[in-house]
């Protein structure tokens, strides 16, 4: 099985990286599902469904990892080496814990506005930027890939991790919004 | 080659053998059966010329009867006639009852306690499940299949709701099971749907379906792009159609005629079921339609129409504007609308479809026909009569899964909208010091709190050693498969304890039910259960052998060396000779044997697909620039 034990990167057959080619990792995501889907064996033996399964599992938990910018940073921390515990996600930081204050606050009084659909993009789009900005910064302490930097690259990931559920409440928000 | 040596004829199939696969639409108002034939999907009719099979199972006196003999008998013997049973798949008593009250049977939960809460409807031929009616339909369209194909079926593709959760999953697998029918896989509506049009169309880009059908609502949206359909949201609601639209034009024809509905019987209401059907229809030409109930006489224009059923429509748009939302798309961004489900005729249902996504709907494949087309097409790639190469379904779990957490809270494990196949574990921990057993107990649904979403199964884990609490680490993994079906196991980390269930729905039969009601169906009756097990291992055996063979045969000579390849060959002698001894336990462990034997193969073979689809990747690259 020795596909199943290299790394995402290397199963996609891409750079590990930071930055992704999403074109690049769909095309390749869709060659491999091609070549180990359970539609390809659905006519065969049960332990051959069953390994097809595994693989099929396996190749799509490896597309959604590299496809999203914070499951990949923690995927790269991961390869260097380090288990983020994303469970416990404790930041001191007061600057950003004051700016996470501000944004709640912003959401919790989106319903109560006059044009709250308008709200709620100018939101997710400075979230979106938000996420955007750590990821670059993520990558600057990678790339280094020395302890300290590997320290400040957890911080930012643990950060990201704020922003990727805010993003998901203003979606729900918005959804919300979208039924009334 | 050595292949020429090892096939004997008669024993076992021989390889890339054509096979009899077929689509089934399992459909709440009416079913169909498809098959393609000279390269050509196509619906299959009765000896009457009949496609459609309306879902109606009738049990009377000499008797059951399927489709329109039944269905005629809906009017004069209501409380035998089972008709849109698809709404009762996989759900419980109290899920039964809040259907609206409408429904003139009887129902009674099994008291045995093995399938505690699933309603049984009583008849004069006895009480049967849903899945029971389900298989007589089911064995129907096998039948008329068998004789338009000229033998028995190798397998079928059916189809159900892409908003289907697991048990109502379960219920339609266990019902093909009872007919005694190899499910190639479960698939989608909206993907069959996609499938009929986008292969006849050879389209690229964002599809979108609209499947209004009788009983159930679903939405998709897919991505097709070099013939790889990719789901990319689904949502609906698996109590919305046709038969609502009736119900509201009945409600309606009851208050012009001032009659209390409380006030009537099963029989009168069915009348004015019928009624309402007949109006709707005839308002998808005219603009206005008489309208008689018993003695009453009056008209029901269009206009009051769209008004009467324009809040129905409204819950559809907004399950398609979620959709779209879920998907990262907007209404502008879809390039083509499919049309499924034949309340899709409803000149007002087009028109709001339309407006809202700005595409005039596809209908040039009649919508009633159009899924089991679509299921027929991939039955045909999954029987591997065509090419797997050319298409590729990669479709999504509808509804969250999670666990039971402290406080009633849902602890989400896999999210909607995830592609298929998935298996993704969580840990845990004990919660009181020297626990050392666990209740695992798993949803189904988007809801905050457990009490609002499904509850799928339940089971425990013990042998937890009693240390402090927090000190256990409890792994508990979801695994779905191609079908959307859930399995999950938990296990102690430290220890290794392990429990693991495929789960059973909690209004599901058990498998001692399904055992039972083999052996008392007709086309069992005959059977000893020795002899069905065993049929069921030599089938598999068959299976093994073949899937073998073609494989020895395509890469043996190259991924294995010569012994290896030689007691390979010698295991395939071998489960064939074992296949003939007639001793179901013997073939059973042998299948095992061999399939530990040959897992380093398979999994050589796998891992040279991913390498060759690849590096065909870089072809494709290169052919671009």
């Amino acid at each position: 099985m020795v596909d199943l034990t290299k790394n995402y990167f290397e199963l996609f057959e891409l750079p590990v990286s930071c930055q992704v080619d999403q074109q690049r990792l769909s095309s390749q995501y869709r060659a491999l599902q091609r070549a180990v889907h359970p539609d390809r064996f659905a006519g065969g033996d049960e332990r051959q469904q069953r390994l097809s399964i595994q693989y099929a599992s396996h190749v799509n938990e490896a597309f959604n990892t590299l496809k999203q910018p914070l499951p990949r940073a923690i995927y790269l921390l991961k390869l260097a080496g380090r288990d983020v515990d994303m469970e416990r996600n404790a930041i001191m930081d007061p600057g950003f814990l004051m700016e996470q204050m501000e944004l709640r606050e912003a959401v919790a009084e989106i319903k109560s506005i006059s044009k709250p659909e308008q709200e709620v993009e100018r939101l997710a789009n400075q979230v979106d930027a938000d996420i955007h900005r750590y990821l670059q910064q993520f990558e600057g302490f990678w790339v280094s890939g020395a302890e300290q930097d590997l320290d400040q690259a957890e911080t930012v990931v643990r950060k990201m991790q704020f922003m990727v559920k805010l993003a998901a409440e203003l979606e729900q928000l918005e959804s919300e919004l979208l039924d009334e | 080659m050595a292949l020429l040596q090892i096939s004997e004829p008669g024993q076992a199939p021989e390889p890339h053998q054509y096979k009899r696969a077929v689509g089934i639409d399992l459909g709440t108002t009416n079913s169909l059966v498809a098959a393609v034939r000279s390269g050509v999907a196509e619906t299959l009719p009765d000896i009457d010329g009949n496609h459609t099979l309306p879902s109606v199972v009738h049990y009377g006196e000499h008797g059951n009867d399927v489709g329109n003999s039944a269905k005629a008998s809906a009017l004069v013997d209501p409380g035998n006639t089972i008709v849109s049973v698809k709404r009762m798949m996989g759900r419980g008593i109290e899920d039964v009852d809040a259907l609206g009250g409408v429904l003139p049977y009887q129902f009674v939960t099994d008291t045995s306690g093995k399938s505690e809460g699933m309603p049984f409807i009583k008849t004069r031929c006895g009480e049967v499940s849903p899945v029971e009616v389900s298989a007589e339909i089911l064995r129907s369209l096998v039948g008329r299949a068998q004789e338009t194909l000229g033998g028995d079926l190798d397998g079928a593709v059916i189809t159900v709701p892409a908003y289907f959760d697991d048990a109502q999953r379960q219920a339609t697998k266990d019902a093909a099971k009872l007919a005694g029918l190899k499910v190639y896989r479960l698939l989608n509506e909206p993907t069959a749907a996609a499938v009929a049009y986008g292969l006849d169309q050879g389209g690229e880009g964002i599809i979108a379906v609209y499947d209004l059908g009788g009983g159930t609502f679903d939405i998709s949206i897919l991505r097709l792009e070099k013939g790889v359909f990719e789901v990319m949201a689904t949502g609906g609601d698996t109590a919305l159609g046709g038969d609502d639209f009736d119900r509201l034009v009945a409600r309606w024809i009851l208050r012009e005629a001032q009659i209390d509905e409380s006030s009537i019987n099963p029989l009168q209401l069915r009348e004015a079921m019928v009624e309402a059907c007949r109006v709707k229809e005839a308002l998808t030409a005219g603009s206005e339609v008489e309208v008689n109930f018993g003695e009453w006489r009056g008209t029901l224009s269009r206009g009051q129409f769209n008004e009467l059923v324009d809040s129905l429509i409204d819950r559809t748009i907004r399950a398609f504007r979620r959709s779209l939302r879920d998907a990262g798309l907007k209404a502008n961004e879809i390039d083509e609308v499919v049309m499924v489900g034949g309340s899709t005729r409803v000149p007002r249902v087009r028109e709001r479809v339309e407006a809202f996504s700005g595409r005039q709907p596809l209908t040039s494949i009649d919508p009633d026909r159009v899924v089991a087309v679509g299921a027929a097409l991939q039955a045909n790639v999954l029987a591997g009569n065509k090419s797997a190469e050319d298409m590729l379904l990669l479709d999504v779990i509808p509804l969250s899964l999670g666990l039971e957490t402290m406080g009633g809270l849902m602890e989400r494990v896999i999210h909607r909208n995830t592609t298929i196949p998935v298996c993704r574990a969580q840990e845990f921990t004990t919660y009181k010091d020297g626990q050392t057993a666990m209740v695992i107990h798993v949803f189904q649904g988007e809801r905050e709190l457990i009490r609002d979403n499904r509850s799928l199964a339940r089971f425990e884990l013990r042998g937890i050693p009693a240390i402090p609490a927090g000190g256990a680490k409890i792994r508990v993994t979801f695994q779905v498969d191609a079908d959307g079906l859930l399995s999950v196991a938990a296990e102690e980390l430290s220890t290794g304890v392990k429990s693991s269930i495929q789960v059973k729905p909690s209004y599901g039969l058990s498998d001692s039910d399904i055992s039972r009601m083999l052996k008392d169906s007709f086309a069992h009756a005959s059977d000893d259960r020795d002899a069905r097990a065993l049929l069921e291992q030599q089938v598999e055996a068959d299976r093994v052998v073949e899937a073998l063979v073609v494989a020895l045969d395509k890469d043996g000579q190259t991924l294995l060396d010569k012994d290896e390849y030689s007691s390979l060959l010698a295991d395939v002698e071998s489960l064939k000779q074992c296949r003939e001894t007639g001793d179901a336990r013997s073939i059973a462990s042998e299948i095992e044997r061999i399939g530990k034997s040959s897992e380093e193969f398979a999994a050589r073979r796998m891992n040279q697909g991913i390498r060759q689809a690849l590096s065909g990747q870089k072809l494709d690259d290169l052919e671009e620039f």
